[in-house]
């Protein structure tokens, strides 16, 4: 079982972001960089299937610049036995020419199963896995919540709203990952040591003309500072007077 | 010169979605724009085009109707496919889809199968000169992007309830097309649908979002938000991920950034400390009221309205100050 883990450097969120005076990205100073969130469940994901089954590979990849090596030198240190980055500075936000890089380094890989998140926590878009998959002319599982693979083939869920949906599905295939599938584990400090000796090729990415550009950011109007009524029961009266009058959602 | 737009119509069931009709306000604006028509898709098993004339109502020119079998279930390979050689041929400007779950699905797909990028989940749409401009947030809602398209066709997904479907009504022609390829065939196949319970309002559509966090110290607490939401009655049940983690509700109840994210007109969180995770799902909803004991408690930073004290207390007297406001008109 050969498995290709798709994963991003994406900047932590626990902070106020400030706009780079470019006015087309954020401002990187004093960010903090990590595995974006559903990219860790999914390598998590693709190691508990190797260790289940007790054979197999699984490949990290990223597409981003030289500090993106960090990202993979993580999915290295959980577990993961080799690691190839293509190298883009900055990550374009084209989606298609990310999946057309993507597609091109992964279509001679020989890989049952590329996994994805199911999106980046930065740009939002959870275009990329789909894409791949098309551009491979794999079948997909976009967003599942369960998945388990045995005898060569796949089955997963996926929540819809209101409900869900239980699908099967045979290899090679694409899959992204939503949040209930594997946590994450921490790189023990073994781990940690043993990613320094795997393998990590760089290669150029192949990403192709760019047609989708952010032109502006901007951070969104603060809400006006809000109003705290009063304390206990006493307050109820004038909310619900407020949720009429003012509000006019009663 | 391609200057129509295609929508795509969500439906389950058999029935419309509320982000079909949305797909198609958008579909009918940017058509305007354009100078073109706007085309909607509808796609299911038989019968499906009994639809078609509601999404005239709405601002189709042209409804495309393809029926069969296997579309009744979740079909996003023949669907795409499907989508993909219509567009081909339709001279379309631009494509839009929803980013509901089953959107996020299809959309990826078919602009990898044209050849051309997605502009996902955006807030607003507009047709600028050669070039598709929208709004997108990114940075968990911290930052908006303002995202640039010049491909052709311009794939874009709205955030759904981001833009209020808006009549526009005319006689819709009907246009009947065959699947691409043979939908029974696709790889991906659905086993089991399981339906969520039909009596409860989707947080997606729900005006009203009563959610509670791990200030009701205990999973039975949940009656009250859920007897709060009833008192509203137009009222959805959320949760914080801390309490989805600990079992007290299901998974897909959770509000936040790796959850849903939802703009109700009203959104009352319940002992519910504001965590930067949750805001991510909830923050660009109208109305925020918030009670928490914690006076410091984040949550009270993004409320119109607040309520410092003890949610077991504050919550019934509340609901029935409600249920009294709902019954006086």
């Amino acid at each position: 079982m050969k498995i290709a883990v798709c994963i991003k450097r994406v900047p932590e969120m626990d902070v106020r972001f400030k706009i780079a005076p470019n006015g087309t990205g954020v401002d990187e100073a004093g960010l903090k960089w990590d595995m974006s969130d559903f990219d860790g469940y999914a390598v998590e994901a693709a190691l508990q299937m190797t260790e289940k089954l007790g054979t197999g590979e699984v490949v990290a990849i990223t597409l981003g610049p030289d500090a993106a090596q960090e990202t993979l030198r993580k999915a290295l240190s959980m577990g993961a036995a080799r690691a190839i980055h293509l190298k883009a500075d900055p990550i374009p936000f084209d989606n298609f020419a990310i999946a057309k890089a993507l597609a091109a380094e992964l279509s001679s890989g020989g890989y049952d199963l590329v996994m994805f998140g199911k999106m980046s926590i930065d740009s939002s878009n959870g275009a990329v896995g789909p894409m791949t998959a098309e551009l491979l002319g794999l079948p997909c599982v976009a967003a599942a919540s369960k998945l388990d693979i045995a005898g060569g083939k796949g089955t997963a869920r996926r929540e819809l709203e209101g409900g869900a949906e239980l699908l099967e599905f045979p290899l090679p295939a694409v899959v992204t990952i939503d949040e209930g599938v594997a946590r994450p584990r921490y790189p023990s400090l073994k781990g940690i040591m043993a990613a320094k000796k795997k393998p990590l090729d760089v290669k150029p990415a192949q990403l192709g003309d760019v047609r989708l550009t952010v032109t502006t950011m901007a951070l969104p109007p603060e809400r006006p500072a809000g109003r705290i009524l009063g304390e206990g029961v006493g307050a109820v009266p004038e909310l619900v007077r407020l949720l009429q009058t003012e509000a006019k959602v009663l | 010169m391609a200057n129509h737009v295609l929508a795509f119509a969500e439906s389950r069931g058999g029935e419309l979605r509320k982000v079909a009709y949305e797909a198609a306000t958008v579909a009918r604006s940017l058509a305007n724009a354009a100078g073109g028509e706007a085309h909607v898709l509808l796609a299911g098993a038989p019968g499906i085009a009994a639809k078609a004339e509601a999404l005239g109502r709405f601002g189709a020119d042209v409804v495309v109707v393809v029926e069969h079998a296997a579309l009744g279930d979740s079909n996003p390979e023949a669907l795409a496919a499907t989508i993909a050689d219509r567009v081909k041929v339709g001279g379309y400007r631009a494509v839009v889809f929803v980013a509901s779950a089953q959107g996020k699905d299809l959309a990826p797909r078919v602009a990898a199968k044209l050849g051309v990028p997605l502009a996902s989940d955006l807030t607003t749409v507009e047709l600028s000169g050669d070039k598709v401009v929208g709004t997108h947030p990114v940075n968990t809602g911290k930052v908006i992007a303002t995202v640039t398209l010049t491909a052709i066709p311009a794939v874009v997904s709205m955030r759904p309830g981001a833009v209020t479907a808006a009549e526009a009504p005319r006689t819709a022609r009907v246009e009947n097309v065959a699947p691409s390829g043979d939908p029974a065939a696709s790889r991906v196949k659905v086993t089991e649908t399981i339906a969520g319970s039909t009596a409860k309002l989707d947080l997606g559509d729900a005006p009203v979002i009563v959610s509670g966090g791990r200030g009701l110290r205990a999973a039975e607490n949940f009656k009250l938000v859920e007897d709060l939401a009833a008192a509203f009655g137009n009222a959805a049940v959320g949760a914080t991920r801390a309490v989805t983690d600990d079992g007290w509700r299901p998974h897909s109840d959770q509000i936040g950034q790796t959850g849903r994210q939802v703009s109700p007109n009203l959104y009352v969180a319940v002992g519910i400390s504001g965590a930067i995770q949750h805001l991510a799902g909830m923050r660009t909803s109208k109305t925020i009221v918030a009670i928490n004991k914690d006076r410091e408690a984040p949550i009270f930073k993004v409320a119109d309205y607040g309520i410092v004290g003890d949610v077991l207390e504050i919550v019934p007297v509340l609901t029935a100050a409600v249920r009294a406001a709902k019954g006086s008109h």
